[in-house]
C-alpha cells in the first residue's frame, strides 16, 4: 500500500492495470499495435482529442506523423472529422476517454458513423473503475449507452494480448467499432497464440458450480478468483466474452445451461451492460436460472484510488472471491 | 456537367433562368406534399444553381469519381432544394421530384445519404462542417486538388459542434474547404433567437477568409465562388444575406416560413403566382 493510498488520496492519473499476480506486461498495446499496422494499411490515420499520450496512440503519432491530426478538446469534432476521413476512404482510429466519446459526442457516433455504417474506430481509455478522477472521467455506463446504437460493434478487452488481436480485427472489419481502452503498462494473461474474432466468447476455464460471465478487465479477475475457489472445493467456470455487440448469444446460453449457477462480472454499472445482455440470453433461450450480478452499483462513483475503489465496489479478486463464496 | 476546374466563364443569364427551373420544381414537390421547408429552399437556390451548374466539379455519371468536388448539405431539411439541384443536374430522375416526402420516396424531407449525390446525413444540424474539414483532410493525404463545400445555416451556427469544426479547419490550413453560411434569418421557433450578429466578423477571427454577399443576387455568389477557388492557406466562408421564400411574394411574407403549409388550393394560386412573376421578369 503506498502513502497515498494510506492517507486516503487520490493517485492522479489512476493507475495502470498494472501487471498483479507476477503477469508480464506491455506498454501501449494498442498504440503499438496500430504503428505495426499502419506501415502496410496505408490508409489508416489516427485522431485524438488533446489525449495522445494518455490513450497510447502516441507510437502511432511517431511512426506515422503525416498521418495523424489532433483536433483539440473537441470530441463531437473528432468523431465528425473521423467521418469526414472515412468518406476518403481512410481508416480512422479516433481516441479519447470512454466518457466523452460516450456521453458527449454520442449523437456523431450514431449518426455520423453508425448510421452511414462508416469505418471509423473509436478507441476509448478510463472505462469504468480505472481512473479515480470520479464520475467526470469514469465511463460506468459507456457499454449500455453505445449498445443501443445500431450497427455499432463494440469490444471489451481484458488484456495486452488482446488489445493488440482487437486492433488487428477491427481494422479487417469494415464498420464502426467502440474498444474500451486498457492504457499504460497493461498486463498480459492471455497466450501470444489467442485467437480473437468479433462476436466470439471464449471458454477461459471449466468449471461446474459457478459459471462467471465476464468481460473487460474482470476475465481476469475472474481467472485467478475461479483458481482460489478451487482451493475452496467450489468449481467454477469462466467465459470471457470481450465483444458486447455483437454478443455471442450461443456461446453464452450453453455455458449458462452447463453451471449450476450464473455470475456476470463487468467493469461497468450492473444496469444496460453485460449483466442485461446475459439476463436477456438467457430469458430468450428459456434459461431459468439465478444470475448473481457483480459490476458498479447504478449510481455515480467518488473520486479516490483506484484500488481503494475497486476494492470498496467489489471489483478485486478478493471480492469476487467472497461473493462467489457466499452464494446459496 | 462540369470536369474542369476552374471552371469557364460563367453565363449568370442562363444560371438566373436556370435557378427559376429549381424554384419551379419546388413548388411541385411542396404542392405534392401539401407542405416543406420551401422557404429555405427557394432562399438557397441561387447558390446551388451556381454550384451544380457552374462551380463545382463533378461527373453525373461517375458520382464516385475521386477527384469530385464535394457539396456537402449540412441542413439535411433544405433537402428540396438539392433534390431539384440534382434532378435539373442529371442525377436523379426530374419526374421523381413529385415523391418528395413521401412514403418509401428517397427524396426525404431531410437528407439521407443513401439516395445518389448525396455526400452526407444532414439534419442532426452541427454535423456537417466537421464532416467537411475530415473530408478535406483526406482529399489532401491524397494529393487531390478537389474541394468541399458545406452549406450551413445561421440557426445552425448555435451548435457548439459548428465552432469546433470552424477552429479545426483554420488550424489544419483547409484552403480547399468553403463553408456557405446561409443567413435567411429564421430558425424552428421563429425569427433567429439567439443574436449570431455579426456573422462575418465570428468566421475572419476564427482564421476563415471571410466574404458576405446578397445570396439571391446571382453574379454576386457566382463572383465570390471565383473568388474562394484561391489555395492561400486559409479556409473560406461565404456568408450569404438569403431571403426566406425568394422569389414567391406570398412564402415571403409568411411568418411561418421555416415550414411553410398551405391547402392544395392555395398552392395552385401560389404557382400562378411565381409563374406570372417570371413571365414578368420579376
Amino acid at each position: 500500500m503506498t502513502a497515498a493510498m494510506e492517507a486516503g488520496r487520490t493517485l492522479a492519473m489512476g493507475e495502470n492495470e498494472a501487471a498483479r499476480g507476477g503477469r508480464k506486461s506491455i506498454d501501449a498495446p494498442f498504440g503499438k499495435a496500430l504503428a505495426r499496422i499502419g506501415q502496410q494499411r496505408k490508409n489508416i490515420v489516427g485522431l485524438t482529442a488533446d489525449l495522445g499520450k494518455y490513450t497510447d496512440i502516441h507510437p502511432f503519432r511517431d511512426a506515422h506523423p503525416h498521418r495523424f491530426f489532433n483536433v483539440g478538446m473537441a470530441e463531437q469534432n473528432l468523431v465528425a472529422v473521423a467521418a469526414g476521413l472515412a468518406r476518403t476512404g481512410k481508416q480512422p482510429f479516433a481516441t479519447t476517454y470512454g466518457v466523452f466519446a460516450s456521453r458527449r459526442a454520442f449523437d456523431f457516433v450514431a449518426i455520423a458513423l453508425a448510421h452511414s455504417n462508416l469505418d471509423v474506430k473509436i478507441i476509448a481509455g478510463l472505462p469504468g473503475l480505472t481512473t479515480g478522477y470520479g464520475g467526470t472521467h469514469q465511463a460506468i455506463e459507456d457499454l449500455a449507452l453505445m449498445r443501443m446504437i445500431p450497427g455499432l460493434t463494440i469490444i471489451d478487452p481484458m488484456d495486452a494480448t488482446e488489445i493488440d488481436a482487437a486492433t488487428v480485427a477491427m481494422s479487417d472489419h469494415p464498420g464502426p467499432v467502440y474498444m474500451r481502452l486498457l492504457r499504460g503498462t497493461v498486463p498480459v494473461v492471455l497466450e501470444p497464440g489467442y485467437k480473437f474474432e468479433i462476436g466470439k466468447a471464449r471458454k477461459l476455464r471449466d468449471g461446474m458450480d459457478v459459471g462467471i460471465i465476464s468481460t473487460g478487465l474482470m476475465s481476469e479477475r475472474a481467472i485467478d478468483a475461479a483458481t482460489a475457489l478451487e482451493k475452496r472445493g467450489i468449481s467454477v467456470g469462466v467465459l470471457h466474452v470481450p465483444t458486447i455487440k455483437p454478443f455471442d448469444t450461443h456461446a453464452v446460453a450453453e455455458f449458462a445451461a452447463s453451471v449450476g449457477s450464473v455470475v456476470t462480472a463487468e467493469n461497468h454499472v450492473v444496469v444496460g451492460g453485460l449483466a442485461s445482455l446475459v439476463v436477456e440470453t438467457l430469458f430468450d433461450a428459456g434459461i431459468s436460472k439465478k444470475v448473481t450480478r457483480i459490476g458498479l452499483p447504478d449510481r455515480y462513483i467518488e473520486c479516490g484510488a483506484v484500488p481503494t475503489l475497486q476494492q470498496k465496489y467489489g471489483l478485486t479478486v478478493e471480492a469476487v472471491v467472497e461473493r462467489i463464496a457466499a452464494l446459496d | 456537367m462540369n470536369r474542369n476546374s476552374p471552371p469557364a466563364e460563367a453565363d449568370t443569364g442562363a444560371l438566373k433562368a436556370r435557378a427559376t427551373v429549381l424554384r419551379r420544381h419546388m413548388l411541385t414537390m411542396a404542392r405534392g406534399q401539401g407542405a416543406g421547408y420551401i422557404g429555405q429552399g427557394l432562399g438557397i437556390a441561387d447558390t446551388l444553381t451556381a454550384l451544380y451548374f457552374h462551380e463545382l466539379r463533378y461527373d453525373p455519371q461517375n458520382l464516385g469519381w475521386a477527384d469530385r468536388d464535394r457539396f456537402l448539405l449540412s441542413t439535411g431539411h433544405y433537402s428540396i432544394a438539392l433534390w431539384a439541384a440534382l434532378a435539373e443536374a442529371g442525377i436523379i430522375p426530374v419526374e421523381e421530384l413529385v415523391t418528395y416526402g413521401a412514403d418509401n420516396s428517397r427524396l426525404e424531407m431531410s437528407t439521407l445519404d443513401t439516395t445518389p449525390g448525396v455526400e452526407v446525413i444532414g439534419g442532426s444540424l452541427g454535423h456537417g462542417l466537421g464532416q467537411g474539414v475530415g473530408q478535406a483532410l483526406g482529399l489532401r493525404l491524397d494529393g487531390s486538388d478537389a474541394r468541399v463545400f458545406v452549406e450551413l445555416s445561421d440557426g445552425e451556427m448555435q451548435e457548439g459542434s459548428t465552432w469546433e469544426a470552424a477552429m479545426s479547419a483554420s488550424h489544419f490550413r483547409l484552403d480547399g474547404l468553403v463553408a456557405l453560411v446561409d443567413c435567411n434569418g429564421i430558425q424552428a421557433d421563429g425569427p433567429v433567437v439567439l443574436d449570431m450578429e455579426p456573422v462575418a466578423d465570428k468566421w475572419t477571427s476564427f482564421g476563415w477568409e471571410t466574404f458576405e454577399i446578397d445570396g439571391n443576387d446571382m453574379d454576386a455568389v457566382v463572383a465570390t465562388l471565383a473568388k474562394a477557388r484561391q489555395r492561400n492557406g486559409k479556409p473560406k466562408a461565404i456568408v450569404l444575406r438569403t431571403l426566406p421564400g425568394k422569389g414567391v411574394r406570398r412564402i415571403e411574407q409568411s411568418e411561418k416560413s421555416h415550414f411553410f403549409r398551405v391547402d392544395v388550393s392555395q398552392w395552385d394560386s401560389i404557382i400562378d403566382e411565381f409563374e406570372k412573376s417570371v413571365g414578368a421578369g420579376q
